[in-house]
């Protein structure tokens, strides 16, 4: 199994060094089919690995294959762990890059770099894969950098432009933050449990209960919550989720690949790892369960002033990570995995689909500039279609599944602050249903605004893009229907996570089960059904039926419609207090530690001294002999006068 | 009698006379080369009336080879001067300060 573990994890980083490489050379063609046949290669084995594992109940793989160093008697090595978990992680990660893939091919059509950008997306692949397969921390560490890295490099991948720039340089420092508490988490790990493997720590995870830090703080909290910041900056949780929907300036099919169904989850796959460590603090739980609630609720309220078609979907994306990091918070680790693999579906599903609008026509991206595409591109509505009612859970598809047991995880939940939590996923939900159809209203419905330039040559996209559509499509529709009961309570992910026993909501969620279909019938009755109704219903009335009452609105409620459209001011506060702050501190830096102290005082410092020094004392060379010698006696009579009268050896004594 | 102090006087007054030279002296390097010559003709001084008072004879076996290492030192002074004077055209102290920081 070793070889097909190890194949998995290559494939994409051989493509992607020999495309990197000799791209040019090798030509768009060539550079396209390696990259794919590696990632495909990748899928193909992912799904043998899952069938092995997940279906056929396979022993848990765990093994190091590589020793990267050796510090004392610290062993960090390069090794693979792979259990049910890490077997979806593998299949989800795969196929969506697959797609990607395939879809890049019409989208970066005719993009200067398209073969760099085929060497950027497999490498990514590998990173994805290396953390996701990891048995140990440091190499996590290493994929979750990587992945950083390369989501970086793609978002300034059109660094023509100057927004691009910016924003990539805002992810990679705001993630910076993230991983900085990350780091400063293992560091804690690796200080109580002297080892950075995963099944070492676990298995010892009883040493650090009781023990404090700083004082009096739980260690284990404090250990939990600074690999919870880790987290919050790669999954774009609240306060340092200000990079995603910057990060849209990136092509489109990085927004799918990175920013919404893979890297952006890495922060909840690494929590469900660690759930023998979360399950330990019931308060570092409440804290991702609180944040969780914030970002899902107040996220998503962005995503109805948003203009932009990406930033809408980035938003929904902020809004749903918030759903699984609440199902983390209540230690809904399974339900938390669930949601994130149909959310990579049907959200991939999604960003595509917008890239496919977005290619149509011609690189626009205001929805109030399209309308009623519905007609002219039916693929790819029909599939927006499908993707919308799996991201606002309408029954029977996949997000139906995955977000009404989060809601009602929460609901059985006994944490402090769970009743809150409740009510912000609920609420939830109606925000969900109003902007998503206030999108495919505003884009495929009612009347077309589109310029009548572009509408003259509008048509559905080319095969390349729209066949990965109606593939995501598949599993966005039926994967809920399927996998909710073997993933959530027939013990799938079982030998991964471990849930404390003193936390219920998984096992009541258990009680009140009985069938995926039986979950459709019984959803009519249920509060957040109609919610969803009624989020849907408001975004017809506003977007189609009576489309002068959001201006009204709008105009009537200045002060909400001025804070959701400032963002809350985090860009702001974060400009004012930590880039003016930086320069300020910079500024003063320069001026006193780098112009005075360095350069005044110690090096044009120590210059001028020795040159007053050596002014102060060349007279005494003459040049003369005699005055050399005349020194020498004095001198001489000197040490001679203390040697016989003053020193310890004096003979007068 | 002349008592061993005697000698010793002499030789202090020799030794200070040959340092003053040394110091005092502006004409020319000959002159330095002289008082390093009575300099040590009082060191000897010194050393022959200890190696009498003492009864040492080793005293006036180092007088002689001092007297040999005197010999040597001047010979190789005078060749210095002469190659100086061949050189600069002077012998004169105030020229020689090419060791002037």
């Amino acid at each position: 199994m070793l070889n097909i573990y190890l194949t998995i994890v290559l494939a994409p980083l051989i493509g992607s060094l020999i495309v990197g490489l000799a791209g040019n050379q090798l030509g768009r063609k060539l550079s396209h089919s390696i990259t794919i046949l590696g990632v495909a290669i990748s899928t193909v084995l992912s799904l043998y690995v899952f069938n092995h594992h997940v279906l056929n109940d396979a022993d848990i793989f765990n093994q190091n294959i590589y020793t990267w160093m050796q510090i004392g008697s610290l062993n960090i090595s390069v090794g693979f762990l792979v259990d049910n978990l890490t077997a979806v992680m593998l299949v989800v990660v795969s196929f969506v890059s697959l797609m990607v893939h395939i879809y890049t091919i019409g989208y970066m059509h005719d993009d200067k770099g398209y073969t760099k950008f085929f060497s950027y997306i497999s490498l990514f692949t590998f990173a994805m894969f290396t953390l996701v397969i990891s048995n140990n921390f440091m190499q996590l560490f290493f994929g979750w950098e990587a992945v950083g890295l390369v989501s970086y490099l793609l978002i300034g991948f059109w660094h023509h432009k100057e927004s691009a720039i910016e924003a990539n340089l805002k992810a990679f420092l705001v993630n910076r933050v993230g991983d900085f508490g990350f780091l400063l988490g293992i560091a804690f790990v690796l200080m109580f449990f002297g080892t950075l493997d995963y099944a070492e720590t676990f298995s010892q995870k009883e040493l650090i209960v009781g023990q404090t830090l700083f004082g009096d703080f739980s260690a284990i909290t404090v250990v939990c919550l600074l690999l919870f910041v880790g987290a919050m900056g790669k999954s774009a949780q609240v306060p340092l989720h200000v990079w995603l929907p910057g990060s849209m300036e990136g092509p489109t099919p990085i927004s799918a690949l990175i920013h919404a169904a893979t890297m952006v989850t890495a922060g909840i796959f690494m929590v469900s790892r660690m759930s023998p460590l979360f399950e330990l603090s019931d308060v570092a739980l409440t804290v991702v369960m609180v944040i969780g609630a914030i970002t899902a609720l107040f996220m998503g309220l962005l995503g109805i002033v948003q203009n932009d078609i990406k930033k809408v979907v980035a938003y929904s994306t902020l809004s749903q990570l918030g759903y699984m990091t609440v199902a983390l918070g209540v230690s809904a680790y399974s339900v938390a995995i669930f949601h994130l693999m149909t959310h990579a579906f049907f959200k991939a599903l999604l960003f595509l689909a917008a890239g496919s609008v977005i290619v149509a026509l011609h690189h626009e991206q205001d929805i109030r500039k399209m309308g009623g595409l519905r007609k002219k591109m039916p693929i790819t509505y029909m599939t927006s279609l499908l993707g919308t009612l799996a991201l606002i859970g309408f029954p029977g598809f996949a997000g139906f599944y995955s977000k009404d047991m989060i809601i009602e995880a929460v609901h059985y939940s006994d944490l402090p602050f769970a009743g809150w939590a409740y009510f912000a996923v609920v609420l939830g939900v109606f925000i969900t249903a109003f902007y998503s159809l206030r999108l495919l209203f505003l884009v495929f419905h009612g009347e077309s605004r589109v310029d009548s330039h572009t509408e003259e040559h509008l048509h559905e996209t080319a095969p390349s893009i729209t066949v990965p559509l109606v593939l995501l499509a598949i599993p966005s529709v039926v994967i809920g229907y399927f996998t909710i009961e073997p993933m959530l309570f027939g013990g799938w992910l079982e030998n991964a996570i471990t849930i404390d026993s003193s936390h219920h909501a998984l096992d009541k969620l258990k009680s009140h089960f009985h069938s995926a279909f039986a979950l459709i019938t019984h959803s009519v009755v249920t509060l957040p059904f109609w919610m969803m109704i009624g989020g849907g219903i408001t975004a017809w009335v506003f977007c189609l039926y009576r489309t002068d009452w959001a201006e009204t609105i709008q105009s009537k409620l200045k002060r909400t419609n001025y804070v959701l459209n400032s963002l809350y001011g985090f860009d702001k506060l974060n400009e004012i207090i930590f880039v003016k702050g930086a320069l300020k501190i910079g500024n003063l830096l320069w001026k006193v530690s780098d112009m005075a102290l360095i350069d005044k005082l110690l090096v044009n410092g120590s210059a001028k001294f020795t040159r007053y020094l050596g002014a102060f004392i060349r007279p005494v060379q003459t040049g003369y002999v005699y005055h050399y010698a005349f020194f020498m006696i004095v001198s001489l009579m000197l040490v001679l006068g203390w040697v016989l009268i003053a020193s310890d050896y004096s003979f007068l004594s | 009698m002349i008592a061993l102090s005697d000698y010793l006087i002499l030789s202090s007054i020799v030794f200070c006379i040959g340092l003053a030279g040394i110091f005092i002296n502006r004409t020319n390097i000959i002159m330095i080369l002289m008082c390093v010559e009575l300099i040590l003709a009082a060191v000897n001084t010194n050393f022959i009336a200890f190696s009498f008072y003492g009864s040492d004879l080793s005293g006036q076996i180092f007088v002689f080879f001092i007297l040999t290492v005197a010999a040597a030192e001047v010979a190789i002074g005078l060749a210095i001067l002469t190659l100086m004077y061949r050189n600069r055209g002077s012998i004169d102290i105030d020229v020689t300060n090419t060791l002037k920081g």
